[in-house]
């Protein structure tokens, strides 16, 4: 499965990966190639600087691309969908605009086309259509220092702990997206703490959707058992009616 | 005095149908960007906080009442069928109203019928919604044939009534806790003190007492417009019901604070503490004034308590959608003024539609329920006065 390796010490903060991911998603470009302070409608991803203890750090946003993506679960009619080789894509035709992926994503990723009479949902789709080429991501082909690397999340998984193994002293000993909500395709390594890189911290190790599954998944139980006491409700009651009018006839005939 | 009244009111409903007319038009020609301060750090706003949740819950009455009269059989209960009923429906129909400016697409709506995800509350929510607005216009539908005369429409109906009654229960119970359970997803960016994995039930129980307390409040309302009110000892005993609702809310409320030991954080300095303790409060004082035998049997003690809870329930759902979101969001949120016309607008349309009904419909002085009655119900205005 495809994935990304983001490795904030390596970051120059030349935007590469914001040029190429734009020619590659074919989005708008300003004249002078400035990129907004968040990602938005147009920008699928963005450079943004970190300042930690005097220093100065360069750190990307993107779709994290979750194992198990809250957006997939929360999406009433299916157009987010996780494909097996690792993007998780957006379906323009099914979408009705309820937004409720803008509510649940845990990384407060997918922007709204807000002016738009026809609006879509937009986000980093990790190449969607390179990745079905074999071709490495816009961005990770695009970036001069190997910050951003692109490749099989598992061998991703173990160049990032080689690099922690070979200098603990440069990194935080942890693999940002191993195991956040239930785990992600875009993973970090950070020299800093990684809510200073905007990732939230606490996040558990579960995918999100199971909070909402528990529920739902109660839902036939409730329809069978609440059906039948209803109905059992109804027959004591109407029973117990019909006895007292049956009793209240046969006390009228005997006088 | 009363011409006068009426003359302000009239005034009042066309203002905000104006103002809620141009919204209209602002809304879908400009987008949603262009008429609402939604945004992409705030994506749910007034429209989803106070139209839908809120609109959702205030119609709870009518599956608790329909449930009460028909599959309890406490026939003592059937004057408050007939307004609970229409104020369900109308209710329903002016969320789904709400939905179709909210929807970026709404003229998509129908797809949740096509493409399933069954793993989505939203998608449980969808279906909720259609089936139980088709339930409820079914059970509102007897005042219409009974005003038509058509008998044989009558008829089909009584048959369908006992099936029909359970359905709206069951759906009602998963649509009403079902709006709670849309916040699950969220547990990193709703506060602590509103967000709970029993979400679902307090939803579910709050619906319970805010549907007792609409009954209360349209009867008032009723008593003032029409001189129709329902008899003091039944709102006494809606009252009780409401009471023993918000009691056992209230109680796994904040013991379910305990639970996820966040306690203290009732008392520490934050706009979320107030807006907390405003919301149980005007919960908890209600409830405290209806256990009380004496306050339950003056009428206007009984609207004043039935308008806290009312006002109680709003501060809830607008806290969870709206007040609980806004730390994390990072930008704050207040609805545009348009967002607000519309709002109003629908609300003002609640009222009226509600007007209409109670002079053309048998709403409440129901000709008898069960005979096939033919012609106009007694206390009704002649169709023909209004077309």
């Amino acid at each position: 499965m495809r994935a990304l390796l983001v490795d904030i010490t390596k970051c120059i903060g030349c935007g590469s990966c914001v040029a190429a991911c734009r020619e590659q998603n074919r989005l708008p470009v300003p004249a002078d190639g400035s990129w907004p302070s968040q990602p938005d409608a147009q920008n699928f991803t963005v450079l943004k600087k970190a300042a930690w203890k005097g220093e100065e750090y360069n750190y990307r946003r993107l779709c994290m691309h979750c194992l198990t993506p809250t957006c997939e679960s929360v999406c009433p009619v299916g157009a987010l969908r996780k494909t097996a080789q690792g993007p998780v894509v957006y379906d323009e035709s099914r979408c009705i605009g309820c937004r409720y992926c803008l509510q649940a994503c845990p990384f407060s990723v997918p922007r709204y086309e807000w002016t738009s009479l026809e609006p879509r949902v937009r986000k980093c789709n990790l190449c969607e259509a390179r990745v079905a080429e074999g071709r490495p991501n816009a961005c990770a082909e695009a970036c001069p220092t190997g910050a951003t690397i692109a490749g099989e999340r598992e061998e991703l998984l173990k160049t990032a702990r080689a690099r922690i193994a070979a200098e603990p002293e440069k990194y935080v000993s942890h693999i940002y997206g191993e195991h956040e909500a239930g785990g992600t395709s875009v993973l970090f390594l950070s020299p800093i703490p990684f809510e200073k890189l905007e990732l939230p911290a606490g996040l558990m190790a579960e995918p999100l959707p199971l909070l909402t599954f528990r529920v739902l998944s109660k839902i036939p139980h409730l329809v069978a058992t609440g059906g039948a006491l209803l109905a059992g409700v109804w027959w004591i009651t109407n029973r117990r009616q019909e006895v007292a009018a049956a009793e209240a006839a046969e006390k009228e005939k005997q006088p | 005095m009363n011409r006068v009244r009426n003359y302000f009111w009239r005034v009042v409903v066309s203002l905000i149908f104006a103002a809620g007319l141009w919204a209209t038009v602002v809304r879908f020609t400009r987008g949603l960007g262009g008429a609402t301060h939604l945004s992409d750090s705030f994506p749910w706003g007034l429209w989803i906080g106070f139209d839908l949740l809120c609109g959702v819950g205030l119609a709870a009455g009518g599956f608790a009442i329909a449930a009460t009269v028909y599959l309890l059989h406490l026939e003592k209960y059937r004057p408050i069928l007939r307004p609970t009923i229409l104020t369900a429906f109308l209710g329903y129909m002016l969320v789904i109203a709400a939905l179709m400016y909210d929807l970026g697409r709404p003229w998509r709506i129908w797809h949740a019928l096509v493409f399933w995800n069954p793993r989505s509350v939203m998608f449980e929510v969808a279906w909720c919604v259609m089936l139980y607005t088709a339930v409820l216009a079914l059970e509102f539908s007897p005042m219409l044939w009974e005003r038509l005369g058509w008998a044989p429409v009558q008829r089909v109906m009584r048959a369908v009534t006992i099936p029909l009654v359970g359905l709206g229960v069951i759906l009602s119970t998963l649509h009403q806790s079902s709006l709670g359970s849309l916040y699950l997803i969220v547990p990193t960016k709703l506060d602590p003190l509103w967000y709970s994995p029993l979400l679902p039930l307090f939803f579910f129980l709050s619906s319970i007492a805010v549907g007792m307390a609409m009954v209360i409040f349209e009867s008032g309302l009723s008593a003032r417009a029409f001189g129709k009110a329902l008899e003091l000892s039944l709102l006494k005993q809606v009252a009780r019901v409401m009471a023993v609702t918000l009691a056992v809310y209230l109680l796994l409320r904040f013991q379910d604070l305990v639970w996820r030991g966040v306690l203290s954080q009732v008392w520490t300095a934050r706009g979320e503490t107030a807006l907390f303790w405003l919301e149980n409060a005007l919960l908890a004082i209600p409830m405290a004034l209806c256990f009380s035998g004496r306050l339950r049997s003056n009428p206007q003690g009984l609207f004043g308590c039935a308008v806290l809870v009312v006002a109680g329930f709003l501060a809830n759902r607008l806290n969870v959608s709206v007040s609980g979101l806004q730390r994390s969001a990072g930008a704050p949120y207040f609805p545009s003024w348009m967002e607000i016309a519309v709002t109003l607008t629908i609300v003002a349309a609640g009222f009226v539609l509600f007007n209409l009904a109670v002079r053309y419909l048998a709403v409440f002085r129901p000709a008898k329920y069960d005979a096939v009655t033919v012609g106009v119900p007694e206390g009704t205005t002649p169709l023909r006065s209004w077309l």
